[in-house]
């Protein structure tokens, strides 16, 4: 009997999986269907843009910053062994343009803005909002899916944007202005190692990528919430697990894509 | 439709994210040493190119004058490396000079250093360099060495 029940459960979950991804597919293919709107009533995307891009800068700067600084500490007393710290600047913007700048802006956007748009649109069907919406003839989907979905899209290349010059910035200062590498040899070989073409825009398709992901898993999970307060919680969670998930295996694709063969 | 607070916020957000955008290509990339200045195109045949890779820097007298282009097996031409360099348009070499495979100190990577020659034909675009000289590849260097070391013993 035991055997029956765990395969009916076991059958269930599939179902329900396959069900599920279905669902997401369609739910973005009308985000995107919708998404007229939000270009034509573009003052809703501003207002989304302040509170996913604008909200984020100080976490994505802060945070910049220090990851710039370690980098630029470890470096250091990693390439002064073999007496090369001339390469610190080549080795602190590669490693940020290339992979620090886009994931950890992400991963950052992930748990800062994700989180907060998932529980928004998860709260606003359990109070039934959207539901209101429908009633009055109003497409959640266009007036409140679509605009978020595209400021997160165009905040996240800008965040890591910031992120990697923030970063270089403190790496410029721990390395050179307290440890005392030379800031003529740091900057040149910085500019002789960054490629634009194959780093900086490479890190930007990144990003672009990762904004894309992570705003389409938000979005998704909040309306999927079951409306419930535990509902609303556990997609909120769902939402940083899957979106971290993504983002690390993305990164995984995309350099296997970018840099795996010159 | 007005002009709120908001909008002000957001557009220095884009601002602020353009223009990190901007510092990373000219301040932390290389688009501002881009050269803007027209360049040339030879052609080069090696017996080995070593460690050679496409994009890698071409000096003379220690200045960069240009970059690798291409690189292919030519197997028309007794299967040598062909060696495609666009040059900068500034500098003009004479026929006889000579591209060398060097490598940029004891383990770094690898680039073409050009020994200007004394003809008094210059080297125009499309043209051919007719003497090179390969990279050298250590396990002939220490096979020569053993050789030579043997040889002399058995005298």
């Amino acid at each position: 009997m035991s055997i029956v029940n765990s395969l009916r459960t076991i059958g269930h979950r599939t179902v329900n999986a396959v069900w599920r991804i279905g669902f997401a597919a369609r739910f973005f293919a009308m985000t995107l269907f919708y998404s007229g709107a939000s270009f034509r009533r573009f003052r809703l995307t501003i207002k989304e843009m302040f509170f996913s891009g604008v909200m984020s800068l100080i976490i994505i700067l802060v945070a910049g910053m220090f990851v710039g600084m370690v980098l630029g500490l470890q470096g250091y007393e990693t390439l002064k062994r073999y007496g090369s710290e001339s390469a610190l600047g080549s080795l602190v913007a590669l490693s940020l343009v290339r992979e620090l700048g886009p994931v950890l802006a992400a991963l950052l956007f992930a748990s800062r803005a994700g989180s907060a748009m998932t529980a928004e649109i998860g709260l606003m069907k359990a109070t039934e909002q959207i539901a209101a919406m429908e009633l009055m003839a109003v497409n959640p989907i266009a007036r409140v899916v679509a605009p978020r979905f595209w400021a997160g899209v165009f905040s996240m290349p800008l965040l890591a944007a910031l992120f990697s010059a923030m970063g270089v910035l403190g790496g410029y200062v721990v390395g050179v202005v307290l440890i005392g590498v030379d800031e003529g040899s740091f900057w040149s070989q910085m500019q002789g190692a960054v490629d634009f073409r194959h780093d900086v825009m490479n890190g930007v398709i990144k990003s672009f990528v990762f904004g894309l992901a992570v705003t389409a898993i938000s979005l998704f999970e909040g309306y999927d919430a079951p409306p419930t307060a535990e509902g609303v919680s556990g997609a909120t969670t769902r939402t940083v697990v899957e979106s971290s998930l993504a983002i690390l295996i993305l990164d995984f694709i995309l350099t296997a894509l970018m840099f795996g063969s010159n | 439709m007005e002009r709120t607070t908001l909008d002000l916020w957001v557009g220095a957000f884009v601002v602020a994210g353009v223009g990190a955008l901007v510092v990373l290509a000219l301040k932390v990339g290389n688009l501002s040493t881009y050269n803007v200045s027209e360049s040339y195109q030879l052609q080069a045949y090696f017996t080995n190119i070593g460690g050679l890779k496409p994009k890698a820097s071409i000096k003379s007298a220690g200045v960069l004058i240009g970059r690798v282009t291409d690189i292919r097996l030519d197997p028309q031409h007794e299967y040598q490396a062909k060696v495609t360099m666009s040059l900068d348009k500034r500098y003009q070499f004479p026929k006889d000079t000579v591209p060398k495979i060097l490598t940029a100190g004891l383990l770094g990577e690898q680039y073409i250093g050009f020994e200007p020659g004394e003809d008094e034909k210059m080297l125009v675009n499309g043209d051919e360099v007719r003497k090179t000289q390969s990279a050298v590849v250590l396990e002939d260097l220490i096979g020569r060495f053993l050789y030579s070391k043997a040889s002399s013993n058995s005298d």
